[in-house]
């Protein structure tokens, strides 16, 4: 803490006058880069679309209110096959997550040199690339369909179970697996008596919190093709159906409340 | 013999079961089986399309080994460029405007009703997704990066502010009332007493944030939002599997830097 004389008092200052100066330099930095990134935004912008924005905003709320509602009917089954996408999609990734999770995790891993690198570059893969993504390459490859949708949704949630997974497992009591082999236990009985209950809780709410997630993905990748409400919303979209797309919206909107209520009432169970 | 070797020794013992009540993991247990075979039966699946597929599948991870960065490599440059920028400038802008919401959506700093207002943005603004809010501002602004850019910045809002409302409502209030004693004006209080508590964690959670705004700037192309989604959509499309590939390896090793440095950045600061 600086302490300045100043006409015979103290003063106290936040910083030295290094430390402000280097401050003062950062922040010219990321004003600078803010500014670039801006007016190359700014470039690329049709502004007169822009200054026109609440005229369409205005029309766009015209056409779009009230919501069709009898369209309601023609939405149950996809909605069952969003639910589906995104239940079954996490089913998936939980299974091939767990053991990706033990090979990733330090000390459950066979092979720190071999395995764990490799377990770690799935989980990074999987991860940095968005579902819809997974989607359009795997309708390229499988075909459109609810089908695609599961599997892009399994794949993209691996690397997300597998990292909260293995994270849980590294912060294990190792007293308990020790006592566990002090019994004379089996390799598999260590996993299956000393560390399988220690992450079971957390596990179940990574579960949870992932299908919460996936509900939330699910319900757009019919925008690429991949089944579910998503698929009515970019037709509706194509035809310029606003009433229709409203009422899509809406249901979606609803789908995503229900599923975060959900999934904060049963990790409250757990926890 | 054995009943007496059974009686010395007692019962064997097993495991407890997950959930306590017998009936509860019977229903739940039913239903989930139940749910299953409905699932599969609604669900249809043309093997015979799978099975042509896998041939495609195999070129697709082929490709991996042999990306095509040169023959696209301009339009590569540019989505990327225009996603770097569109996540930077969303980052900053949502970073901006979710610290004063952040503080009216803390209860120990913020009256009732500026909480509830604050609440209420964020409530809205996590419930939308990205990829719609694309689609209603792509339609409202036109294509091109600033329906993108205002996107990430709306999405950034939700999800920084209630992170840091939450740290800020957890925070010692002992710091915060010393400063108050010694007769600081509201913005002093904020400054002195509640900022320095919350700088480790909002530092770590703006890298986080950024990470999480170029991961969805690749996808916001496929609806026109600007950014290398939509060079990526193309080069599906066109079936160029090998400049696919360059741009997915190139957005997985974006992702892991920033990682990387995001994981540096919060160590020190921590």
């Amino acid at each position: 803490m600086p302490v300045q004389d100043y006409n015979d008092q103290k003063l106290w200052q936040r910083r030295t006058g290094r430390e402000s100066l280097f401050h003062w330099v950062l922040w010219l930095t990321g004003v600078a880069i803010f500014a670039y990134c801006w007016q190359q935004i700014s470039d690329a912008t049709t502004w007169f679309f822009v200054w026109d924005a609440p005229r369409i905003a205005n029309d766009i709320w015209t056409r779009a209110t009230p919501p069709k509602w009898e369209y309601f009917t023609q939405l149950g089954k996809p909605i069952w096959d969003t639910l589906n996408i995104a239940t079954l999609g996490t089913i998936i990734a939980l299974v091939l997550a767990v053991p990706v999770a033990f090979a990733a995790a330090r000390n459950t891993t066979p092979s720190r040199f071999l395995v764990r690198p490799i377990a770690l570059l799935i989980i990074v893969a999987t991860r940095s690339i968005n579902s819809l993504i997974w989607a359009l390459l795997l309708i390229a490859i499988i075909g459109p369909g609810v089908f695609a949708g599961v599997v892009a949704i399994a794949i993209r949630s691996i690397g997300f179970c597998a990292k909260l997974l293995y994270e849980a497992i590294e912060e294990i009591d190792e007293t308990q697996v020790e006592a566990i082999t002090a019994t004379g236990a089996s390799r598999w009985q260590i996993m299956a008596y000393g560390i399988v209950p220690q992450i079971l809780p957390a596990f179940a709410g990574i579960a949870v919190f992932r299908w919460d997630i996936n509900i939330r993905e699910s319900t757009v990748l019919g925008l690429v093709g991949a089944g579910g409400i998503g698929l009515q919303l970019s037709s509706s979209l194509n035809v310029l159906a606003w009433p229709q797309v409203s009422l899509i919206l809406l249901v979606i909107l609803l789908a995503v409340v229900i599923s975060e209520w959900v999934s904060a009432k049963v990790r409250g169970a757990i926890i | 013999m054995s009943t007496e070797l059974e009686a010395i020794l007692g019962k064997p013992w097993k495991k407890q079961p997950f959930i306590q009540r017998r009936w509860l993991r019977w229903v739940l247990v039913a239903g989930f089986v139940a749910y299953l075979i409905a699932a599969f039966m609604t669900i249809e699946i043309n093997w015979s399309r799978v099975y042509e597929g896998l041939e495609r599948g195999k070129q697709f991870v082929l490709a991996f080994t042999s990306p095509d960065f040169s023959s696209r490599s301009g339009d590569i440059w540019d989505g990327m460029i225009e996603s770097i920028i569109m996540t930077v400038a969303s980052s900053v802008v949502g970073i901006a405007i979710s610290i004063p919401i952040a503080l009216g959506a803390a209860r120990n700093v913020a009256p009732l009703p500026i909480y509830m207002i604050c609440r209420g943005i964020i409530a809205v603004s996590r419930a939308l997704q990205e990829i719609i809010v694309a689609i209603l501002l792509v339609a409202i602004f036109g294509f091109g990066p600033l329906a993108g850019f205002l996107t990430l910045s709306f999405a950034t809002i939700g999800f920084l502010s209630k992170l840091l409302a939450e740290d800020i409502e957890s925070m010692d209030r002992v710091q915060a009332e010393a400063i108050k004693a010694s007769g600081a004006k509201w913005m002093q209080w904020i400054n002195y007493g509640v900022q320095p508590q919350v700088m480790p964690r909002l530092i770590g959670l703006s890298m986080y944030r950024l990470d999480i705004n170029f991961r969805e700037s690749a996808i916001l192309g496929l609806v026109g939002a600007g950014g290398i989604g939509a060079t990526l959509n193309t080069a599906f499309d066109r079936y160029e599997y090998d400049t696919a590939a360059a741009i997915l390896l190139i957005i997985i090793i974006i992702v892991m830097a920033l990682e990387y440095l995001s994981g540096l950045i919060r160590a020190r600061v921590q």
